[in-house]
């Protein structure tokens, strides 16, 4: 039997579920109509495999306003400012195609995020790429970066922070996933919903063409095996100059009301943004695809219904005020066109000039596509990994080489390489640039003139004198984001791994000073009918609500990318988290680097001998084996409270998340990142049980650094003691330009006696040196 | 003193540029859509940054032939102010309003960090404020920020003191290292013969506040506030 045989084979549908689209029409499906459910019911748009566990997710808080369901999660801040914000990945096509690849993830989340009525404000991205000795690696990390760069630059929207981690596993199947923030009104949320029968469907933006067809589902939806550039014309090419203008006039529309609804047109194009709509409404939709304005001459009816033409919008019109639309439109430069209407039938109807092509019920298509419910097996590597003996690898004979040798690890060093290459400054509101433990912007109220769908009209009206406010900082209040997974921890363990991504990712917001309220995510994970693959999704899926729900930040949307294998291999389970917090006051901003000499340097949480899934055990020994270091939760809460009520007291100088690399590395971050006059320290590690090496470059969790000024040291230990936080004095900031670290440890006769090992003397220059060159050391330029 | 803004389809830098001036200078501003043609009513017209007609054929080069420029030939004409900011001194370049060209970065790469700039004329109605010699603190964004200009051209730019400002390092040097574009003699910034017209690609308008990382962006529109109204004011 051909595949001719088997339609359901050419649209990625399997035979149960083509008897299943017969059952709902009554009759078997035409061919436009079987394109529409192959990429409706793909595993991108349908989330037929992960449905069921993702509902394990706590959602709701009182700062909530809009949840999963929509094209981005809305949180309040103030009574007169929200936060739009949502992840997306774009992984199989930055590897087919790098540089358009990541351009169009951002395009995409850009485009989510300011269909909510949001004005994007920040940008963060989180990428995977092999090791960069290969050079195929530092082509997909090269052109990666590039693309992003060219989207956001030129859209003018600030690139504030990211993540990048260098692991074999992903060196056939990259990751990029891009987080957007916006804000908007709380009033003014717009939703992706067609209603009231007779209105208007206009699609708004850029004209479609044949690009970008099947993207979904085949691209997104299958896993790769070699020759994975013959999918390279199912790879989007993204124009951030249309959506610049897109974006403006879509804001410029929000101010008027002849909106009804609006709907990114991204996977799967017009079909999942009609149906998607009609559902949400309850209504139908009929649209006719040569009213649809195209980029070329022939396009058949399925190809305008699948094309993944970048920088376009579905909009639902009230009836009669399609001109001032156009009228909108037409200043930008952009087109706009009604192609069709809403009627009550609860059908998507589509026609090809005049002539019915399609005809689907619209909850059929989006809301009922088969769920799955997996199987679900252990690994068998877990177990294995485990047994692993720490013991037999010998201590640093040189740690000031070692600590050097971790500095100039690209998964630790200096991301400078990465983020000049962005602007990450633009609308004015970076406080914290990115290169620290999480990046802060600060809010500018929405309703401020420049930030408004802007009336660009020279001369204002006579006597119109607006005095110049005496605080530059409107709002004193900011947010903090963070992007984050180890997925080492995940591969290791992948319940404890993801609640660590959860918890790192809130440690490092609360570091900043700012209260963690919602996250959104991006599972990456391999075939999810591999039992062994999905198994390791629902424990993923576990272990993030469970530390969701111990650190009060639900989960408003976000994305899930499977299938992300090559040649039967998956790469490591990578739940990234993109995390959400609130400054109250910006005064209270803090920052990782030592301020002045003579400040105390406290440690807070229990250091213990975890080298299992460590930067150390694998730089150093080439050994990734173990398990994740353990985590306590209701800890974790307690001492991102504790740090955060010391911040916020006044009391702190710097404040520094421990993560990859341990005490040691992060002393050296706050050495190489202070200020000038405080660059250097002598600092003790107590090391109470294990080994040497363990101690200091262990990974354990729930650990902080803070400095403080002598006089304030009572203040600080009795606000830790009173919230339970045991910690220790481990040394003091100086200016002596050198970085001192010893061990003590009990001793033999006597526990009371310690022994001291100095252990560690370099000049902080070195440290930097080692920490600047981590990634340019690889890449020319 | 009312500044305009320009708005070109593309332009990202205007919302930064009308804070700047209305915010934290307290002057007015107003933005002027690249189809106006009236300029009346403005003392000083400030070419924002951006990706204007998102840098298609060559940066500036399809902007250059807007309705607004005309205008502002024309207000530089009669002596008006105009400053260019990164894509805005670009424009001025391909309008001829200024001389040389902004080729892609050396290394080409984008760059988005901090520089220093030392000032080499505060001659002039957009350096005033500040000392020769002063060297500030002030970030740059771009990816085709290389200055280059025949040499004829520039024995004149050097003869007649129109160099506003050089990249050097933060004591003061302008070495190869502290540029970040590859720019011939490390210019930054230049202006024109007659003074009035000035362009430069790094972002005043992005230091303005100690928050943002520093203030020394003020000294440019602190000094053209001084130019027009007569008055000397503080940075």
């Amino acid at each position: 039997m051909s595949k001719f045989d088997k339609p359901w084979v050419l649209v990625g549908l399997k035979e149960a579920e083509y008897h299943k689209v017969i059952e709902i029409l009554g009759r078997e499906p035409n061919d436009v109509e079987l394109q529409m459910f192959g990429v409706m019911w793909s595993e991108h748009c349908s989330y037929k495999h992960s449905r069921s566990t993702l509902k394990k997710l706590p959602t709701k808080s009182d700062r909530v306003l809009q949840g999963p369901g929509e094209n981005a999660g809305v949180i309040k801040v103030l009574d007169d400012l929200a936060v739009a914000f949502k992840i997306e990945s774009h992984n199989h096509p930055s590897f087919v195609e790098p540089f358009q690849g990541a351009a169009t993830g951002v395009g995409g989340i850009l485009r989510d995020v300011f269909t909510m009525g949001a004005r994007p404000v920040a940008l963060l991205d989180s990428l995977r790429f092999g090791e960069l000795s290969d050079p195929k690696q530092r082509h997909l990390f090269a052109g990666a970066v590039e693309g992003i760069g060219h989207y956001g630059n030129c859209m003018g929207i600030p690139t504030i922070g990211g993540e990048v981690y260098f692991d074999d596993s992903y060196k056939g199947n990259c990751l990029v996933n891009a987080m957007c923030i916006g804000i908007l009104h709380p009033d003014k949320i717009r939703k992706g919903i067609a209603k009231g029968a007779g209105n208007l469907i206009m699609v708004v933006g850029a004209r479609t063409g044949r690009d970008g067809i099947h993207g979904a589902s085949l691209l997104a939806s299958a896993e790769f095996s070699e020759g994975a550039e013959d999918k390279r014309p199912s790879v989007q090419v993204g124009d951030p100059f249309m959506e610049k203008l897109l974006l403006e006039a879509c804001l410029e529309l929000f101010e008027t009301d002849a909106v009804v609804g609006i709907q990114d047109m991204g996977a799967a194009g017009l079909i999942s943004s009609s149906c998607e709509m009609a559902a949400r409404g309850d209504v139908g939709i009929e649209i006719d695809v040569r009213k649809v304005p195209a980029r070329e001459e022939g396009m058949k009816a399925w190809e305008f219904l699948l094309s993944e033409s970048q920088e376009r919008m579905l909009v639902c019109v009230e009836k009669g005020k399609e001109s001032e639309v156009e009228a909108i439109f037409q200043k930008w430069g952009l087109l706009s066109a009604v192609i069709g209407t809403v009627t009550d039938d609860g059908m998507v109807r589509v026609l090809d000039n005049g002539e019915v092509v399609a005809n689907v019920p619209a909850h059929a298509l989006a809301d009922e596509a088969p769920v799955y419910y997996p199987e679900k097996q252990e690994p068998a590597y877990i177990a294995q990994m485990r047994t692993f003996d720490f013991t037999a690898l010998p201590q640093p004979e040189d740690w000031n080489a070692t600590l050097l040798r971790l500095l100039n690890s690209p998964n630790i060093g200096s991301r400078e390489w990465i983020y000049r290459q962005y602007d990450h400054m633009v609308l004015l509101g970076t406080v914290v640039a990115p290169g620290g433990d999480a990046s802060v912007i600060r809010l500018r109220s929405a309703a401020e003139p420049e930030m408004h769908g802007v009336t660009r009209q020279a001369g204002l009206a006579e006597g119109d004198t607006l005095p110049a406010r005496p605080c530059p900082i409107h709002a004193p209040k900011g947010i903090s984001a963070k992007i984050d997974c180890n997925a080492r921890y995940v591969y290791l363990n992948p319940k404890r791994g993801t609640a660590i991504a959860v918890a790192e990712a809130a440690r490092n917001c609360v570091v900043t000073g700012a209260t963690p309220v919602a996250i959104t995510n991006n599972c990456n994970f391999g075939n999810p009918e591999k039992p062994e693959v999905f198994w390791t999704f629902a424990e993923a899926i576990d272990g993030m609500a469970e530390a969701c729900n111990a650190l009060g930040t639900p989960v408003t949307g976000g994305n899930v990318s499977f299938y992300n294998e090559t040649s039967g291999q998956p790469i490591h389970p990578t739940p990234t988290i993109g995390m959400v917090a609130v400054h109250e006051n910006l005064k209270h901003l803090m920052t990782p680097g030592f301020k002045n000499p003579g400040d105390v340097i406290v440690l807070l949480g229990e250091t213990k001998d975890e080298i299992g899934g460590s930067e150390y055990a694998k730089v150093i020994h080439g050994v990734l084996a173990g398990d994740a270091p353990e985590l306590n939760l209701e800890f974790e809460a307690r001492l991102q409270k504790a740090v955060l009520a010391a911040i916020h007291e006044g009391i702190v100088t710097a404040a520094h998340d421990v993560a990859e690399g341990g005490i040691a590395v992060a002393l050296a971050e706050m050495a190489v990142a202070a200020k000038p006059g405080a660059r250097g320290c002598q600092a003790s590690i107590f090391v109470n049980a294990g080994r040497i090496d363990g101690n200091l470059f262990g990974e354990s969790q729930s650990r902080i650094i803070l400095t403080a000024e002598r006089d304030n040291m009572m203040r600080l230990r009795s606000l830790l003691i009173s919230h339970g936080i045991p910690h220790r004095l481990v040394g003091d900031v100086n200016d002596t330009d050198r970085f001192q670290l010893a061990a003590l440890q009990p001793g033999v006769e006597s526990e009371f006696i310690f022994r001291r090992q100095d252990l560690i003397d370099l000049p902080v220059d070195e440290l930097e040196k080692a920490h600047k060159e981590a990634i340019p050391q690889w890449m020319s330029a | 003193m009312r500044f305009g803004v320009t708005v070109f389809p593309g332009t990202n830098c205007e919302m930064d540029t009308y804070h700047a001036i209305r915010e934290v200078i307290g002057e007015q501003a107003d933005y002027v859509w690249h189809q106006d043609r009236d300029l009346s009513g403005f003392d000083a017209i400030v070419i924002a940054g951006g990706f204007s007609y998102g840098d298609y054929l060559r940066t500036g080069a399809i902007a250059r032939y807007s309705p607004v420029m005309e205008s502002i030939a024309e207000f530089a004409d009669k002596g008006g102010l105009v400053l260019g900011i990164c894509n805005g001194f670009q424009i001025l370049t391909e309008a001829g309003l200024l001389p040389g060209a902004l080729q892609r970065n050396a290394h080409l790469q984008f760059r988005c960090g901090w520089t220093h700039l030392r000032v080499e004329n505060a001659d002039t109605p957009f350096t005033s404020a500040a000392r020769k010699g002063q060297v500030l603190k002030i970030p740059v964004n771009h990816g085709e920020g290389n200055y280059f200009v025949d040499p004829e051209t520039l024995a004149e730019l050097n003869a007649n003191n129109q160099v506003l400002f050089r990249y050097t390092t933060p004591s003061g040097d302008a070495t190869p290292e502290a540029s970040p574009n590859g720019s011939v003699e490390n210019i930054a910034g230049i202006i024109n013969k007659a003074g009035n017209v000035a362009g430069m690609m790094p972002h005043p308008e992005r230091a303005v506040e100690s928050i943002l990382g520093s203030e020394d962006g003020r000294y440019l529109f602190v000094s053209m506030v001084e130019y027009l109204t007569g008055r000397a004011s503080r940075v």
